[in-house]
């Protein structure tokens, strides 16, 4: 049914840190690895070895340069997957009811028995977050590992997603951003986590934590608070290095 | 937006055939017998035939029977349950002209209504997404029914109402062309607010999540055919007046074949550049339009 729910009774999602990420797309990977062979069809590439390899992802990683009025340009990773939107478009637009949220838990699902291949749900879509298959010809989208999260035969530290269990950085958090007592919660309203695309009117589930602020060497002179730390150790030099001293200064 | 042939088709022909069936129900002509066969002949071929079209866009047609289940809230799922609508109830209208010779009009007016409605249907797939702000326009419904009613009124040889209808279309896709370069960035989506790191400063692409090109990119950045779209605009709003000058010669079948080629060519043009030109937000994160 491709009714919106009027409420839902969590809202599991992911805040991503984007201070913290280091872009090295191994969320990328262990999305694919662990979605191509679990939930719904394969998750396919096309010319995957040859000159214009291409393929079926549910999260990437982007890399913008941010420059400041002044100081020196940053750079940030910013991985992007399905943000389950409360208000999801590409969910109202399908034909076939394939699309759906789910009222338990606020998930967004492509049911790929339904679906027809029409691909205008990526059309609904702002964020890019619906790839359709070229080899099932279905649309495939994040699920939130709704196949790890609940399954009991995993080890209770496994039941997340795959992106955030192997984030070497711990860049990534999965919670129910609907309970504002949860960690996700807690974390987001400490630093100002926002919607991307918030005049698109979808309210993202997911949130984005901004980078913190930068040190700025410009405000000291100091390239480096350790550079007094770096002075020549011994200025007067006695003994023997004394002597090397005056005599190398002599030559 | 990639312009898929396909898709292309599917909107010009459905769009012809159920502009053919708004006349063809409201008694303009109404012929019987073998003649009435020919003339709704046509408009289902036309109708039909783009509809099967589209078809050729999907991934996966074995489903294509629960797409009419989400009228609720679906544009795509209600533009074919009105289509189907249309196709029985002018079905039945046409059957009865072409084997009983008897016109009933009340079934006509009903299936006038629902092509138009058809129409509008199709538009609104186009018109209800806000991510691409070259369609989010109401021009854009407008500018579909301009296309059916104008060309509906030509192939049902409606020369008085043509006249008019023709160059009333032309115009309007000459404003939509004037005009609809602004919406997108009036729509106020930018690279800033997509990423929320424009208070830091300006953003730009620094590097792609990939180095080949996938689906997203395929689908919704096409920035290849832009170049020409001057050039095209033009070509499109002459075809489109052609058949108003045609139309006031001294009738002839061979220049009736001749206006309804250019009108034809006309739309499929700007239908054309209604693809290609329109940048989807998803590009934003590409630093691509």
């Amino acid at each position: 049914m491709t009714t919106l729910p009027t409420h839902t009774e969590k809202k599991l999602g992911l805040v991503i840190d984007l201070d913290t990420c280091v872009g090295c797309h191994a969320c990328v990977v262990s999305c694919k690895g662990w979605n191509t062979e679990n939930y719904g069809a394969p998750l396919s590439d096309q010319d995957a070895y040859g000159a214009n390899p291409s393929g079926t992802f549910l999260n990437r990683v982007h890399s913008y340069e941010v420059q400041p009025e002044a100081g020196p340009a940053q750079l940030i990773h910013f991985p992007k997957s399905c943000l389950h939107c409360d208000d999801a478009p590409c969910v109202t637009v399908c034909p076939t009811g394939a699309s759906y949220k789910r009222v338990e838990d606020g998930i967004v699902l492509v049911n790929e028995a339904d679906c027809i291949g029409c691909g205008l749900c990526a059309w609904a879509c702002p964020y890019g977050a619906r790839e359709l298959d070229q080899q099932e010809g279905v649309m495939k989208k994040c699920t939130l590992c709704v196949d790890r999260i609940y399954n009991e035969n995993l080890p209770e530290e496994d039941r997340q997603p795959a992106c955030v269990r192997t984030c070497p950085a711990g860049a990534r958090h999965f919670g129910d951003l609907g309970d504002e007592n949860s960690d996700v919660s807690k974390l987001v309203a400490e630093r100002g986590g926002v919607d991307l695309m918030p005049e698109q009117g979808t309210k993202p589930v997911n949130k984005y934590l901004p980078p913190r602020l930068k040190d700025d060497y410009t405000n000291t002179g100091d390239i480096d608070i350790l550079a007094p730390l770096l002075e020549p150790v011994a200025p007067d030099a006695k003994g023997i290095l004394g002597w090397l001293d005056k005599a190398l200064e002599k030559l | 937006m990639h312009p898929a042939p396909s898709i292309i088709l599917f909107t010009v022909l459905s769009g012809l055939g159920f502009g053919l069936m708004i006349f063809l129900g409201l008694g303009m002509p109404s012929p019987t017998g073998l003649s009435a066969f020919i003339w709704f002949a046509i408009a289902y071929i036309l109708a039909v035939g783009g509809i099967i079209s589209s078809t050729f866009h999907l991934g996966n047609p074995k489903n294509i029977l629960k797409s009419f289940s989400q009228w609720r809230t679906s544009w795509l799922s209600r533009e074919g349950c009105l289509a189907v609508a249309t196709l029985l109830v002018m079905g039945v209208y046409g059957a009865a002209l072409v084997f009983l010779n008897m016109r009933i009009p009340l079934l006509g007016y009903v299936g006038s209504a629902l092509a138009l409605a058809t129409v509008y249907g199709t538009s609104m797939i186009y018109a209800q997404l806000k991510t691409v702000p070259r369609w989010n326009h109401p021009t854009t419904s407008v500018m579909f029914i301009a296309y059916a009613v104008s060309g509906g009124a030509l192939l049902a040889g409606q020369v008085s109402l043509a006249v008019w209808f023709l160059p009333a279309a032309a115009l309007l896709q000459l404003f939509i062309f004037l005009t609809a370069d602004g919406r997108f960035g009036a729509a106020g989506s930018t690279i800033a607010s997509a990423t929320q790191l424009g208070n830091i400063g300006s953003v730009r692409q620094f590097e792609p999540p990939h180095t080949g090109s996938n689906y997203l990119m395929k689908e919704m950045i096409h920035v290849v055919g832009r170049k020409h779209a001057l050039k095209l605009q033009i070509i499109s709003v002459v075809l489109l007046f052609t058949p108003v000058l045609l139309l006031l010669l001294p009738f002839s079948h061979a220049l009736a074949l001749v206006a309804v080629l250019a009108h034809v060519a006309g739309v499929i043009v700007a239908r054309w550049l209604f693809f290609a030109q329109a940048e989807h937000v998803v590009g934003l994160y590409y630093d691509k339009r």
